[in-house]
């Protein structure tokens, strides 16, 4: 009798194990590392890509990829960066940290978070799958009416990328919800809003944007799938649609866009600056309000985009003036970050300086937007590469040298090893000659009137030493990524990680590295914003011997994303037949979840 | 911090040294009342730019020398914020941005409005991937080559007859959109005489980067010649001359069916030719309109810009010369 009741909650306590247990998994920890290492391989494709781009533009009237091909190549580069890299990479980090920051077991829908996951890998897969029949995507990431019409893409490329957005939107907006319900609900006893970490914070503005601002888009998306599929007529001026039409619904969803890629990367800057500086934030406050005010006038001034369309005087002046106070907060948070580094004691480990990079090159990306929120200047600048310049300072100088920044700093929380601090700094090094190679010629470029998405140029234009400097720099940025990714192999057998290898405030760091499955044994009492540095919460030296109940994984959630992807190719397929079994598969497996048994 | 200096420095040093030059498309070098009033615009914004941009890398640069980890250092001082400075570093962007948001708006509304005076309408309709430049008021139609009288006003009416192209000399002022069912308009006075590069600027396809034109600003006699010989009819070739069988050739083969020659054709697909023999350039601005690149561009025109609209044609090599004398002679 008594064997067999310790046997018991021996078993909830493990999770399956093997392939299947990665496949059933409702562990936020494992869905986050899934997350991540796709994103990593999209990474890489995205990456190539773009090392084709620049091969083709490394001289004039070179000959390295067709014209169609190139249209693919800057299309899928920007969709994958975009969609397919950077949006689940930040993913991977909500998932894996927000719950340990937050001090909960799991989010608050594991089974909807293995969903949201599975439909995201679904759809990465989907609009790939162009590729292998020869009709990639290839009407630009911003997929312009009427440009992507049947009558003007009358291939099947522009429907993979619908039906490849589709899935990635359902499976971003159950992430979201799944993220503003696990924060606002699964905090722990004594953590207040106002002593929420920075990045849990982050998370929770980064969530209701996407909820806010995927809505329109998904509309959008869906005015064009019918107008492709049933003949309707949303975006053909000819038939008195509006082409304009797609773009105030894509930029109303585009423009916030940018700041659910770059928001994240805001918090977890935020978390490191501190921690190495060996000084809590400057203006914590100060920071998540900031954070709150771009997610907020993010939905204000998408029609910046959009100052060469003819929107009138009247328009343009008031999106100028909205786009122009964007830069108020963001130069708040720019400030209070070096604050946050003045007088302390500054330990330039990677993690930092990408962190410090981040801030560096992030204002650079934040002073050419200044530059084009004013419509007259805009006029010379859009659609040329000083906009490319732009937007890569913002998402690579950014996003990007943030996102690492996260990722060396939590690494050894996630797998328990140190990424190597050597190899980790000629990735940072590599990256930021790299990326400062890359793109800032292109601004010259730009105002020396180089337009964007051109497969070639002629020579006498001045372009050729700029762009020959720029390939150049991209494949800096490629010995940088070997760098990192050798340092990801090299991990494997790198130092084992103490629970609290930084010296953090905040509740991840609390538990052991990795975590154990349960995270918490015991959820721990908050009584202020930096729990390990003022609470005297102590780090663990080895994980609890707890008897914790763990749900035990579910198949469903993969089944109900198989069904979705069955769908999306019978739609790819012209087969009602198709289309109809995936869904009706998706339903039955979703009542088939909602039924499922709590304990097995 | 004395690798950032040793790599960097000389490395930025070689990108400016290799920026080169000439710029023939560059917008910093203006030459027009609209394209000028943007650049000083420009010129404004980029020195406050320039200013923040120090200001803040300077201090971040400082922060992190000046605070690096020393051993022995004393644990930092706990500090959680301060009101003050937080005041102070929201006033100042918010000021800077006022001193940039003035004189922008001023200039959204005075680029926005048709200049007082007498104005020449042109009117730019954007076809994959090609120009159509007409002249409403003086009854004269071409293609790819826009010819302008310095020192006169011009309003661009600026549309397009499929997908979404974008009108750009960037010498002579900013871009705007070409979208079916609409019509934007731009106002400039070029104010200098030579050639300017246009450029489609909004991705429109296959080959958006072979959506090129050119812009001839000319004294305003010139231009009035230029004028008066498009609105005449070509002088007809001699009988039995090359260009008088290139003109059999021309009417009795596919051509008729998509170019307009006044009196010979009537098509409305591609560009009219009732005066491409002035014309100095051949496939939208990206080749030059010489006997060899005409043959070439005739014999198969989708080799040489992907995606174009006239198929291969199939004539001999002495039709398609017959067929390049009869196209040079329509001066």
């Amino acid at each position: 009798m008594s064997t067999t009741a310790a046997a018991l909650p021996e078993q909830h306590a493990t999770p399956a194990q093997g392939i299947w247990g990665w496949i059933t998994t409702t562990d936020h920890k494992r869905i986050g590392v899934m997350y991540g290492s796709a994103a990593v391989l999209w990474f890489l494709v995205g990456g190539l890509e773009a090392l084709l781009i620049r091969l083709q533009l490394a001289r004039p009237g070179a000959e390295v990829v067709s014209a169609e091909l190139y249209n693919a190549l800057f299309t899928m580069h920007g969709t994958t960066m975009v969609f397919l890299f950077l949006m689940p990479l930040a993913a991977a980090f909500f998932n894996f940290i927000v719950p340990l920051q937050i001090g909960a077991r799991d989010v608050a829908f594991p089974r909807l978070n293995a969903f949201s996951f599975w439909v995201f890998l679904a759809g990465g897969l989907l609009m790939n799958g162009g590729f292998l029949v020869g009709a990639a995507p290839d009407a630009g990431w911003f997929g312009y009416a009427n440009l992507t019409s049947k009558q003007y893409s009358p291939g099947p490329a522009v429907d993979f990328w619908i039906v490849g957005l589709a899935l990635l939107g359902v499976s971003s907006i159950a992430a979201a919800l799944n993220f503003i319900i696990t924060i606002i609900n699964l905090r722990a006893p004594g953590m207040k809003l106002l002593r929420m970490p920075v990045f849990a914070w982050m998370t929770l503005v980064t969530a209701f944007l996407i909820v806010l601002a995927f809505p329109p888009f998904t509309i959008g998306v869906v005015y064009l799938l019918f107008d492709r599929f049933f003949g309707t007529q949303f975006y053909l001026p000819l038939a008195g649609g509006d082409p304009l039409l797609w773009q105030h619904l894509f930029w109303i969803f585009g423009h916030p866009e940018v700041y659910i890629l770059v928001l994240p990367t805001m918090g977890m800057v935020s978390e490191v600056l501190p921690v190495f500086s060996r000084k809590p934030l400057f203006g914590y406050a100060v920071i998540i309000y900031s954070g709150i005010m771009i997610g907020f006038l993010g939905f204000g001034v998408w029609s910046h985009h959009m100052f060469s369309v003819g929107l009138g005087p009247v328009a343009d002046s008031v999106f100028a003036a909205g786009t122009m106070l964007i830069a108020i907060p963001t130069g708040v948070k720019i400030f209070n970050w070096i604050a946050t580094m003045w007088g302390g004691q500054i330990r330039f480990t990677t993690a930092m300086l990408f962190a410090i990079g981040f801030i560096a090159m992030f204002v650079i990306g934040g002073l050419s937007g200044v530059m084009h929120s004013s419509p007259p200047a805009d006029l010379q600048q859009t659609d040329s590469y000083f906009v490319v310049a732009h937007f890569h300072y913002v998402l690579f100088g950014g996003a990007v040298l943030g996102i690492f920044s996260g990722l060396y700093y939590w690494w050894p929380k996630i797998f328990g090893r140190f990424l190597d601090e050597r190899i980790g700094k000629w990735h940072f090094w590599l990256f930021m000659i790299g990326l400062n190679l890359t793109f800032f010629p292109m601004h010259y470029l730009g105002l020396h009137g180089m337009p964007r998405r051109v497969y070639t140029y002629p020579e006498g234009l001045g372009f050729d030493r700029m762009n020959l400097i720029a390939t150049v720099g991209a494949f800096v940025l490629a010995l940088g990524t070997i760098a990192f990714l050798w340092n990801v192999v090299r991990s494997r057998r790198g130092a084992p990680a103490p629970a609290d290898p930084w010296g953090g405030a905040t509740l991840e760091w609390s538990i052991t590295s990795p975590p154990p499955v349960y995270n918490f044994a015991e959820l721990p009492r908050v009584e202020s914003r930096l729990p390990l540095w003022d609470d005297g919460v102590q780090p663990r030296t080895q994980p609890d011997h707890a008897d914790v109940h763990v749900p035990p994984g579910s198949f469903w959630p993969v089944l109900v994303a198989a069904g979705l992807f069955v769908a999306g190719a019978g739609a790819l397929l012209h087969s009602l037949i198709v289309v109809l079994g995936g869904l009706l598969f998706a339903v039955v497996s979703i009542y088939r979840w909602l039924f499922e048994p709590f304990e097995m | 911090m004395r690798l950032t200096l040793r790599t960097v420095l000389p490395l930025a040093l070689l990108v400016m040294a290799s920026c080169g030059g000439p710029f023939p498309q560059s917008s910093l070098d203006p030459r027009s009342d609209f394209a000028s009033e943007i650049d000083s615009l420009f010129d404004g914004i980029m020195i406050l730019a320039t200013a923040v941009f120090i200001v803040v890398e300077v201090l971040l640069l400082v922060t992190i020398v000046r605070f690096r980890r020393r051993e022995g250092g004393p644990e930092p001082r706990r500090i959680f914020g301060h009101t003050g400075l937080e005041i102070a570093w929201t006033m100042a962007p918010a000021f800077v941005l006022v001193l940039i948001a003035v004189p922008t708006i001023r200039s959204v509304f005075r680029t926005a409005s048709r200049p007082a005076g007498d104005v020449l309408v042109v009117e730019a309709i954007g076809k994959q991937w090609w120009w159509e430049f007409r002249y409403p008021e003086l009854g004269v139609v071409t293609a790819n080559e826009l010819h302008l009288p310095v020192n006169q006003t011009v309003e661009v009416a600026i549309t397009s007859t499929d997908v979404i192209h974008s009108f750009w000399v960037p010498r002579l002022g900013g871009k705007r959109d070409a979208i079916g069912g609409r019509t934007n308009r731009i106002f400039f006075r070029p104010d200098s005489i030579g050639e300017y590069l246009g450029q489609c600027a909004e991705f429109c396809g296959v080959s958006h980067a072979n959506m090129r034109f050119r812009v001839y600003v000319d004294e305003p006699g010139a231009f009035d010649a230029w004028v008066a010989r498009q609105r005449d009819v070509p002088v007809e070739a001699d009988s039995g001359s090359l260009a008088a069988q290139g003109k059999t050739v021309y009417s009795t083969s596919a051509c008729i069916g998509c170019h307009t020659v006044e009196g010979v054709s009537a098509g409305a697909v591609g560009p009219n030719l009732t005066h491409f023999g002035g014309r100095r350039t051949i496939g939208s601005a990206v080749f030059d309109n010489s006997a060899e690149q005409l043959a070439a561009w005739i014999r198969n025109a989708p080799a040489m810009k992907p995606g174009v609209l006239m198929p291969p044609l199939e004539l001999a090599d002495d039709q398609i010369a017959a067929l390049v004398a009869y196209l040079h002679s329509l001066q």
